[in-house]
């Protein structure tokens, strides 16, 4: 059975129960949703329901984390980082608190509920925070690595779950380390770096693009933020073009982190998947990936386009 | 705990440094002498804190909501040992820890960065849950301005304070009636604000928030309620004991000119308690 980013995390934070004291969690009556319920029926002294109130969710789970706790704050995308980002900013990133904001519907596979709930913004306005780490984790197994080590490290951690089970694709590519990129496929033409729910996509590009003969290097980049400058511009070196993929728009996530390494350090070619400036509507979430660009034929013709554009 | 009569003088040194520190570097004079009474109270003869350690786990803390009041609160820091009283002097200026809204991670004291008004009472609930599941018996006072509870997200953390009976959480609301573009009444009302608490699940408590005695015990009875959040109301005066700032919402975030602060100074009157700062 495949799992997605928010069972994976459920899993983990009831561990994290179990073996870190200070973890406690917050939600804004979506505990089931974001699987979180777990966690709050083993351990409800240490969960806090705070109801349909994102600002106050996130200001509480900053005086927790002032106290000395570990607080996941969670909810939907579009309601922490959007509806609460100024919260996030002061409360969180400003006092350097220990939060963790943990949400999941992250993107367009968040499907049937549509664009209002569709966050594609969300990645570029935490992105931009200081003193933030933005995680978006490919799979089930590595929002479990991912939540326990967000739990690690100090300081406000954005961790962008996904809804949809998708196949699991990063174990056994050594351990998961923050602002660290795990290589999932060695190629010599193209790179194709890729987050979250995209990574299944960039997997099955490169085997379509491999039918033709061309070999599809292939990351997943993780931690969107601080990003994994050495890997990008390793792979800007031995394959010479990229094409970036992300389940959110083309400005300011993945593709714009991508774009300022490469400007700055190695300009080669760069293609990005993404949604273009647009907002997403109702659907399954395999048909809106498809309608919106983001399916694994169009990172096949972006990545053709990026290998012409090498050439020329 | 010091007098009636020291608190006083403090409260004066407060109003001082305000004054000074406003006319030399800019800043928001009159919510801050007005909150100098309850501020000098809470510093000096209410909360359990250490200067020399102010991480201390069980202190009681502080969280300034109303940021732009923060000259009064530095005052306090500075004044209690926090910092170097001659530091004061820094505020508003490039490489300061004395930022124009309070800086938690530059400034040991701050319990939080603020000045994005509504704030505050979220993270103080938070660290009433974060006491209580360490079981350290502390208090947590909130200071808000009047025009503040406008905010959305603080009826939000009225509710949830409400929910979860944080009765070691202090909520003080300066009810000048004075906002940016006038008076409360007129740009937003907020009244009747006691019913509104009442109606949360809240003690509410009204004073008259310059009368030193009514402060006193208005903290007397907070202390002594175990079952429910405490809001006290306490009406304030904007620039109070400073004639032409007194109700008058320019002051709130405007300072005064060298010539019109010798005039405050002796208007406000000396102090007992430590010395002017020297510029
Ligand atoms: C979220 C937010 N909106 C607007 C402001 C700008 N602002 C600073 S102080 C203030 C008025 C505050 O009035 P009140 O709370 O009554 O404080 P007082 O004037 O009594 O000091 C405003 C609108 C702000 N700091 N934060």
């Amino acid at each position: 059975m495949q799992l997605s980013g928010r069972d994976g995390f459920g899993r983990a934070l009831l561990e994290l129960g179990e073996t870190n004291e200070k973890v406690v969690a917050l939600c804004a009556d979506l505990a089931e949703s974001i699987r979180v319920h777990y966690f709050a029926e083993k351990y409800p002294q240490r969960y806090f329901q705070i109801g349909i109130a994102e600002q106050d969710l996130i200001g509480t789970a900053a005086g927790l984390a002032l106290t000395g706790f570990i607080p996941f704050a969670t909810t939907y995308a579009v309601f922490a980082a959007q509806r609460a980002n100024e919260q996030i900013r002061l409360a969180a990133c400003y006092n350097n608190a220990n939060v963790k904001i943990a949400v999941s519907h992250g993107g367009l596979t968040c499907g049937e509920d549509g664009a209002s709930h569709q966050a594609l913004e969300d990645i570029a306005s935490m992105r931009v925070m200081p003193n933030m780490t933005v995680i978006v984790p490919a799979d089930a197994e590595e929002a479990y690595e991912a939540t326990k080590a967000a739990a690690e490290v100090y300081g406000p951690v954005y961790l962008r779950l996904g809804r949809t089970p998708v196949p699991v694709h990063t174990q056994g590519f050594g351990s998961f380390e923050i602002g660290k990129a795990r290589k999932l496929r060695d190629g010599s033409d193209v790179t194709l770096i890729a987050a979250g729910v995209m990574v299944d996509k960039a997997i099955q590009a490169s085997e379509l693009l491999a039918q033709e003969g061309i070999k599809a290097s292939v990351i997943n980049m993780h931690t969107i933020k601080p990003i994994d400058t050495d890997t990008i511009i390793r792979e800007a070196q031995t394959t010479g073009c990229i094409v970036t993929a992300e389940e959110h728009s083309i400005i300011g996530g993945l593709g714009g982190a991508v774009a300022e390494v490469l400007s700055e350090n190695i300009p080669v070619p760069l293609v990005r998947v993404g949604t273009k400036d647009t907002f997403g509507e109702s659907g399954e979430p395999e048909a809106l990936l498809t309608k919106y660009g983001l399916a694994a034929s169009d990172i096949v013709a972006a990545a053709r386009k990026a290998i012409s554009m090498k050439k020329s | 705990m010091k007098s009636i009569n020291e608190i006083k003088e403090i409260s004066t040194r407060i109003k001082r440094d305000v004054i000074q520190l406003t006319s030399h570097n800019t800043g928001h004079p009159g919510g801050a002498i007005g909150a100098a009474d309850i501020i000098a109270e809470l510093y000096f003869s209410r909360m359990n804190h250490d200067p020399k350690n102010p991480d201390k786990e069980d202190r009681d803390r502080f969280v300034l909501s109303n940021g732009h009041i923060c000259a009064a609160l530095y005052s306090a820091l500075a004044r209690s040992g926090y910092f170097p009283i001659e530091e004061l002097k820094t505020l508003r200026k490039i490489n300061s820890r004395l930022q124009g809204h309070p800086s938690r991670k530059d400034l040991p004291g701050v319990e939080t960065s603020s000045g994005p008004l509504g704030q505050g009472l979220s993270i103080a609930n938070g660290m009433v849950l974060g006491n209580r599941l360490k079981n350290i018996n502390a208090k947590v006072y909130c200071f808000v301005g009047d025009g503040e509870i406008q905010e959305g997200q603080i009826w939000e953390a009225v509710m949830t304070a409400g929910h979860y009976k944080l009765h070691e959480l202090c909520l003080i609301i300066s009810w000048n009636d004075i906002q940016i573009d006038g008076r409360v009444k007129d740009v937003m009302n907020i009244e009747p604000i006691a019913d509104k608490f009442k109606a949360f699940g809240w003690n509410t408590l009204e004073i008259d928030g310059h009368n030193l005695h009514q402060i006193r015990a208005a903290f007397d009875l907070f202390e002594q309620f175990d079952n429910a959040p405490t809001v006290i109301i306490a009406r304030t005066v904007i620039g109070k004991g400073v004639s032409y700032m007194e109700h008058k919402p320019v002051w709130h975030g405007k300072a005064p000119s060298l010539e019109e602060a010798e005039v405050a100074l002796q208007e406000i009157g000396p102090s007992s308690f430590g010395e002017d700062l020297v510029f």
